[in-house]
């Protein structure tokens, strides 16, 4: 077991014959994921690498059954990407597109309240479960089938984390890489969620950073609900206030979202914090030993 | 992205949002030719990318043109220290010389993004002028939140119903509507992440203005607003940060001496805060993005070394698309065009490491070797010394 996508899962690519897509698509599919399709609008008919290219999601669901949609397309198209991929019934839908605005995604998050349709993302790693299924653009051998669920609002400091988790031999069962936006569609919450009803999933490791409030929310939600041991850890304690820190989720500003409030929540709702990033696994074994 | 009071206010009025009458000044004669204009009479407001102005001396009731270009000469140049600056301040360069107005009452109005709903939301309340995150802590009643719903945008009744609860009467309630109405296509159509009226004023004539505005933009927008880039105002930024811009990286001045380059902004935050924790200095915030060229690498250390307080770099690569190999050579091509005698730590971890290893050790450059981000801190802090 593992949440939101296995080795059954069936991928179609959107925007799958840009440069960023196609190098992806061949990560992925070396990693054993099942890449069914692509779809670039004007190329339909076409193969690429093999995989059979389409016009629309539609078409690519109805002919090969893709329930998992992978997003590479730019910034300016993102938004419709996303919400076709919702019409055609893809059950998640992961954007990997760094940059799509906020106004756009304000309307993505509307459209999608009520769909079956899940979104990760945008800016956003994707997600793996090892030895089964990865749909994005983290690295795939650092991973190793195990029984911490992770979650992520960043890239490559969750990269570090999966690693240490690799070497103390933990692993993971599933990694969400949720992105740094202001908006997103699966979150703390969500991820949580799932970890929590997950048999596979023994602790579950959370990576927040400064900026707004999912990560007290979180927090709450833990101590109220979480049947797991759960460590975490908080990037951004020393930034300086005002400054955007490359996300658009890490700006601090006028007192909220502060790193040391984060971690002293998420203290208080029992969550292990780690105190470096150079010691979340260690933190994770704490937690999964009190 | 942000801009100027006055850039922000001549947008609102195209949104047909009242504002005061007024004219950008870029030396002191023209201060007192406005002044003069405006007769004589009149407000001397420094523009400066950060809030705070009226408390750090920026913003001048003058009672003539004399008065006037004095508050110029003295404006001009002038580093400017808020709350919102920095210690460094910033340098006020451009001035807003506007009419005086006849204030009765103040209020706050602005449009943001709310988090938690996804969605956009109009915040008002009758204590303008103030700080609003302090009213929000202490008072929070005093301010009200109205979140919009995109498929169906601000309704008037909304609208009203808002303006009623911050007092409003009559005639002037329905002006206030119709400015809310106006503020929020003004968001939407120029895609900002901020629009923001303190204060909106009410004139002891009963007339609703916006005396002061500041305006943020979505930079993910830009593809769409080829406008965005004419508004920018360089002088108000660090000339680094503008270099680091035109390649795409993300740079942040800070005031160690610890020059940093780091893949991924987590990362980088969490690099800087471990930087502090072993009592090091960080230099910069620098996350080199996801598949940076080696070209790209280059100009990110060149950045790095530009910066005269930079005492030692600290480079913190995990490699997913990113490989550690073009990291390598980026690094070495750099370090060797400017002649770099600075000490250099270097952790890499994840695709292509050991090829990377050996572009750097096979350099003859100071570098420092390793695997593990904890001791590439204490190396750096061990060389660079603590702060």
């Amino acid at each position: 077991m593992s949440v939101l996508v296995n080795r059954e899962s069936k991928i179609v690519v959107q925007g799958i014959t840009g440069r960023t897509g196609l190098f992806h698509t061949r990560q992925c599919r070396d990693y054993g994921t099942n890449i069914v399709a692509g779809v670039t609008p004007g190329k339909g008919g076409t193969l690429v690498e093999g995989i059979p290219v389409f016009d629309t999601v539609e078409q690519a669901v109805a002919e090969t059954g893709a329930d998992v949609s992978m997003i590479f397309v730019p910034p300016p198209g993102a938004a419709d990407a996303i919400l076709e991929s919702a019409a055609a019934g893809v059950g998640l839908a992961v954007c990997i597109t760094e940059g799509v605005p906020v106004r756009d995604m304000v309307l993505v998050k509307r459209s999608l309240a009520g769909s079956s349709t899940r979104l990760i993302g945008p800016n956003c790693p994707g997600i793996i479960t090892p030895g089964e299924c990865k749909i994005g653009i983290m690295p795939g051998d650092i991973h190793e089938k195990g029984k911490i669920g992770v979650v992520s609002r960043s890239g490559t400091l969750t990269y570090e984390a999966v690693k240490q988790l690799t070497v103390t031999g933990l692993g993971q069962s599933t990694c969400i890489g949720i992105g740094g936006d202001p908006i997103i569609g699966v979150d703390f919450l969500d991820s949580l969620r799932l970890f929590n009803e997950d048999p596979e999933t023994e602790g579950v490791f959370l990576i927040g950073e400064i900026g707004g409030g999912a990560e007290e929310e979180a927090a709450v939600w833990i101590r109220d609900n979480m049947k797991k041991p759960v460590a975490a850890f908080i990037a951004g304690r020393t930034a300086p206030p005002g400054k955007r820190m490359g996300h658009a989720g890490a700006i601090i500003s006028g007192g909220k979202g502060k790193a040391e409030d984060k971690i002293r929540t998420l203290q208080e709702c029992g969550v292990t914090v780690a105190a470096s990033p150079a010691r979340m696994a260690e933190a994770m074994v704490g937690a999964m030993g009190k | 992205m942000n801009i100027h009071e006055y850039q922000a206010k001549e947008i609102l009025r195209s949104f047909g949002i009242p504002v005061p009458r007024g004219r950008l000044a870029l030396t002191a004669d023209q201060v007192e030719r406005t002044a003069k204009e405006l007769g004589g009479r009149c407000v001397v407001k420094a523009q400066i990318y950060a809030g705070g102005r009226g408390k750090a001396g920026g913003v001048r009731l003058v009672a003539n043109p004399e008065e006037a270009l004095q508050a110029g000469k003295d404006l001009f140049g002038r580093k400017l220290v808020t709350h919102q600056t920095g210690p460094d301040g910033l340098i006020c360069r451009r001035i807003l010389v506007e009419e005086p107005v006849d204030i009765a009452r103040e209020f706050y109005l602005s449009i943001t993004l709310d988090r938690q709903s996804s969605r956009y939301c109009l915040i008002a309340s009758a204590e303008g002028g103030m700080e609003i995150e302090a009213l929000a802590a202490t008072s929070p009643e005093k301010i009200h939140i109205l979140t919009i719903d995109p498929f169906v945008g601000l309704r008037t009744y909304q609208a009203r119903k808002l303006a009623l609860a911050l007092g409003m009467k009559g005639s002037l309630c329905e002006d206030c509507v119709k400015l809310m109405m106006n503020l929020y296509r003004c968001c939407l159509e120029k895609d900002c992440s901020l629009v923001e009226i303190n204060p909106l004023v009410v004139t002891r004539t009963d007339w609703l203005m916006a005396m002061d505005a500041k305006i943020n933009f979505d930079d993910n927008a830009l593809f769409r607003h080829p406008e965005y880039p004419e508004l920018l105002d360089y002088s108000q930024l660090d000339p680094l940060e503008i270099t680091a811009g035109e390649f795409e990286l993300s740079y942040i001045k800070l005031r160690g001496n610890i020059g940093c380059m780091v893949n991924g902004a987590g990362l980088a935050m969490a690099t800087l805060d471990m930087l502090n924790e072993y009592g090091g200095a960080p230099a910069n915030f620098l996350d080199v993005g996801g598949g940076a060229s080696r070209e790209r690498v280059a100009e990110a250390f060149k950045i790095i070394l530009d910066d005269p307080d930079v005492k030692g770099v600290f480079v913190n690569i995990f490699g997913g698309i990113m490989r550690c190999d073009v990291i390598a050579e980026g690094i070495v091509d750099a370090a060797s065009q400017v002649g770099c005698t600075l000490p250099i730590v270097v952790r890499m971890d994840g695709t292509l490491v050991d090829k990377g290893r050996e572009i750097l050790l096979a350099s003859g450059l100071n570098v420092d070797y390793t695997n593990f981000l904890a001791d590439g801190v204490e190396k750096i802090v061990g060389k660079v010394g603590r702060q």
